[in-house]
């Protein structure tokens, strides 16, 4: 018998891992995926894969640069980078993904200590980036079946780009078909309007225990609540299902305010973070001048978790007045 | 509905290795190291010297203290020695040293106590005492302390801790089905001390035939009630065994027997029914000897004072390759370095466990994923106070109430980055308590 180990205990620990999270979260992902291919083509594909491909390089760059120890085996940045490609529209140049994905790892991430240190979530933030960068190229959305090429970039004429819903709802109150938004058939970013394909993911994490519904589901109620609340024509008059089913909404709520890192740890917390999350939403798509708001609102959200986490604990156990 | 708390892990239960096995009585061994302080509170001084011939059940070591319990030799022999011997908790502890006789003489003087029904209350009391009961489950509290509570307090529940929610460990699960009408006599014992009409047992609903002998033994007797419980660990804590049936939870810094509540382990019910049938004190008690780290798992009645190796020489001996031997549970157990260590009566279990199932990984960062927050069966915040607790910042560890963690583990198992919150908060928890030393000279 070699030496025994003396440690602290417990002795056991149990199966989930942050890898094997992430990789959860990637399998979550490939229903997405396959509904952006269904509805812009290979090159959903293609981008995502270069996004992947991009935020890995940028993580492993880091590391080796900084002598860091490697950290690619748990595969947060081959998520992040699959999350920035799913939030941007598909005819954006091949760069934007590689800048975006590298502002995520590099400027949101890295810069602030790595995994579990940043204080907003990467994805959304390589997003806005790119956003704040290239308006016109990330804001143009082509018009489907227009054949988009599987790599090289294409002129975003106004010929071939075409408004999202939610850029219709608001310029002229046209509200797309519910069936249309909920397969995904709709002008859009890759991975954010199949809402189908986004809802078999997430029942898988919530399968796997990846998620709990505590976020997501006040999310999408607060959005609904406050969609029908600040209608596009006044008071009270919003359409309930078209504010969930367009736009990011229902992917913001499965994906991106789950985020471990950036959401508070407490479920009341997340509750909280949710509802805050579908207001700031709804008054940036409806009372902003963006058409869409989820990204910032989970943003800005993510900014005030700590002081979320701060104030509002769990109900702890035999908690009693102090003369009680 | 079953009965239950909030918070709580699901290991494996594992216990399908011993669950099927009887209790095996193992020989006590030639010598026996039988350690003076194997309870919460004041150890024990010898009452023998070196050379002395002693009887088994005869006493060995006592205190004056009224928080102690006292010890007695587990079989008739010399004693050869009064010295440090090697500990379950790790360090060293003075231990009289008993050679065996092989003669198995009992002491003369002692003569069953009763049956509780015509003893009076101070009678059960002492006999309880000089039995040197003590909570069996692993805590090791000193049973007649916990069973004569300050005379303000009003006792309403007496309940026997029968959820074992550890894994791996069947020495309660196996009393169960064995002594089930010794568990009821030492619970309706007890009872009697408050003249309640009332008492409960709690058991883990994994434990379909444990509750079975329970409830056959108990036929048409009413007067206990068998409660099943959703199998969760750490079910078989006090605090939450009391909430999950009677719905009321001990206050933060203060004892079960300010809800009313007392409860005692399985074993040690039904040491209380040996000692008052027989007058028996404890000198033995069941040691499940499990993990894929050992040959031949079983369950076996151990003298206290036996060295581990020769209950592993029982067991068929260790694998080459066990990295942790472990006294008690995975969850709470404590690591053992020597073999030479001693059972003591609050050893549950000797559990052996090979790499492959042991946490020896490189810690990673935390992500905040909050399952140590949800885990966490008291409702605090480990990742926040482990994080305070490396900083040392005294403020904030007492903000976050770190000084109600029950050291359950819950929070460590789960964690998807390796971390072990409930190291970094015992750690924290002396520091404050020696920072609070400081501070008060």
């Amino acid at each position: 018998m070699e030496k025994l180990i003396v440690s602290s205990s417990p002795h056991i620990t149990g199966r989930q891992t942050t890898s094997t999270i992430m990789r959860d979260v990637l399998i979550a992902l490939i229903p997405t995926l396959l509904a952006g291919i269904w509805v812009f083509g290979i090159r959903a594909l293609t981008m995502v894969l270069i996004s992947m491909a991009a935020a890995m390089v940028c993580e492993g760059l880091w590391n080796y640069i900084f002598k860091r120890e490697n950290s690619l085996y748990d595969l947060s940045a081959c998520v992040t980078g699959a999350m920035v490609a799913l939030i941007l529209p598909p005819s954006a140049p091949w760069w934007v993904f590689v800048a975006a994905s590298a502002f995520a790892i590099i400027i949101a991430k890295q810069l602030f200590g790595g995994l579990g240190q940043n204080f907003i979530n990467p994805a959304l933030a390589g997003r806005a980036f790119a956003v704040a960068s290239w308006p016109m190229l990330t804001t143009a959305f082509v018009k489907l079946g227009v054949p988009l090429p599987a790599f090289s970039s294409l002129e975003l004429t106004d010929a071939v780009t075409g408004a999202t819903p939610l850029y219709m709802v608001k310029t002229s109150g046209v509200i797309a078909p519910y069936s249309d938004l909920f397969i995904g058939k709709v002008p859009g970013c890759i991975g954010e309007t199949s809402v189908i394909a986004i809802l078999i993911g997430a029942i898988y994490l919530l399968a796997r225990r990846v998620i709990t519904l505590h976020a997501p589901l006040s999310y999408i109620l607060s959005s609904a609540l406050f969609g029908f609340i600040f209608g596009y024509e006044g008071w009270f008059t919003g359409d309930i299902l078209f504010t969930v089913f367009s736009g990011g909404i229902v992917f913001g709520a499965f994906f991106m305010i789950t985020d471990y890192v950036t959401t508070p740890t407490t479920k009341a917390g997340q509750v909280v973070a949710g509802i805050l999350a579908g207001f700031l939403t709804i008054l940036i798509r409806v009372k902003g001048g963006y058409p869409e708001g989820v990204s910032y609102a989970i943003m800005l959200v993510n900014v005030v978790t700590p002081l979320i986490d701060k104030y509002i604990s769990p109900k702890k156990y035999g908690r009693v007045a102090k003369n009680g | 509905m079953k009965l239950t708390f909030k918070g709580g892990v699901h290991p494996p239960s594992t216990k399908g290795l011993t669950k099927d096995l009887p209790i095996k009585v193992l020989k006590a061994p030639e010598k026996l190291y039988v350690p003076l302080r194997q309870h919460i509170g004041a150890p024990c001084e010898p009452t023998v010297l070196v050379g002395d011939a002693v009887k088994k059940g005869q006493l060995i070591g006592k205190s004056d203290s009224f928080v102690s319990a006292p010890v007695h030799s587990p079989v008739s022999g010399k004693v050869i020695a009064i010295e440090a011997c090697y500990h379950p908790s790790g360090v060293k502890a003075p231990a009289v040293v008993i050679e065996n006789d092989f003669q198995d003489e009992w002491d003369p003087e002692i003569k069953p106590v009763g049956d509780y029904t015509s003893l009076s209350k101070q009678q059960i009391r002492d006999a309880v005492k000089n039995a040197g009961i003590v909570g069996m489950g692993g805590a090791a509290f000193p049973t007649h302390v916990k069973i004569t509570p300050p005379p303000d307090k009003e006792v309403k529940y007496i309940i026997v801790n029968g959820a074992e929610c550890e894994p791996y460990l069947t020495n309660d699960y196996r009393a169960m089905l064995e002594y089930p009408e010794e568990i009821i006599y030492g619970l309706k014992a007890v009872m009697k001390l408050f003249d309640l009409k009332e008492g409960y047992i709690g058991i883990e609903d994994n434990k379909p035939e444990g509750i079975k002998k329970i409830e056959e033994a108990l036929g048409d007797d009413t007067s206990v009630k068998v409660c099943v419980l959703k199998a969760k660990y750490p079910q078989g804590s006090e605090k939450h065994l009391i909430k999950a049936i009677t719905k009321k939870e001990v206050p933060s810094g203060k004892l079960p027997v300010d809800v009313g509540a007392i409860v005692i382990n399985v074993d040690t019910a039904v040491s209380i029914a040996n000692t008052l049938k027989t007058g028996r004190p404890v000198v033995d008690r069941v040691v499940t000897v499990t993990g894929d780290g050992v040959n031949r798992p079983c369950n076996l009645r151990v003298a206290i004072g036996t060295p581990f190796k020769d209950i592993i020489a029982e067991a068929g001996g260790l694998k080459d390759n066990v990295k942790k031997l472990i006294s008690g549970g995975p969850m709470m157990g404590i690591c053992q370095y020597s073999l030479d260590t001693p059972v003591i009566k609050g050893t549950s279990g000797l559990l052996a466990l090979t790499p492959e199932l042991i946490n020896d990984k490189k810690e990673l960062p935390c992500v905040r994923c909050g399952k140590c927050v949800s885990a966490c069966p008291m409702g605090l915040m480990p990742l926040y106070i482990s994080m305070y607790s490396k900083a040392e910042d005294f403020e904030k560890m007492k903000k976050y109430n770190i000084m109600d963690c029950i050291e359950c583990g819950s929070c460590s198992f789960v964690c998807p980055s390796f971390k072990n919150p409930v190291e970094y908060i015992r750690m924290g928890k002396a520091k404050l308590q020696l920072q609070s030393k400081k501070e008060g000279k």
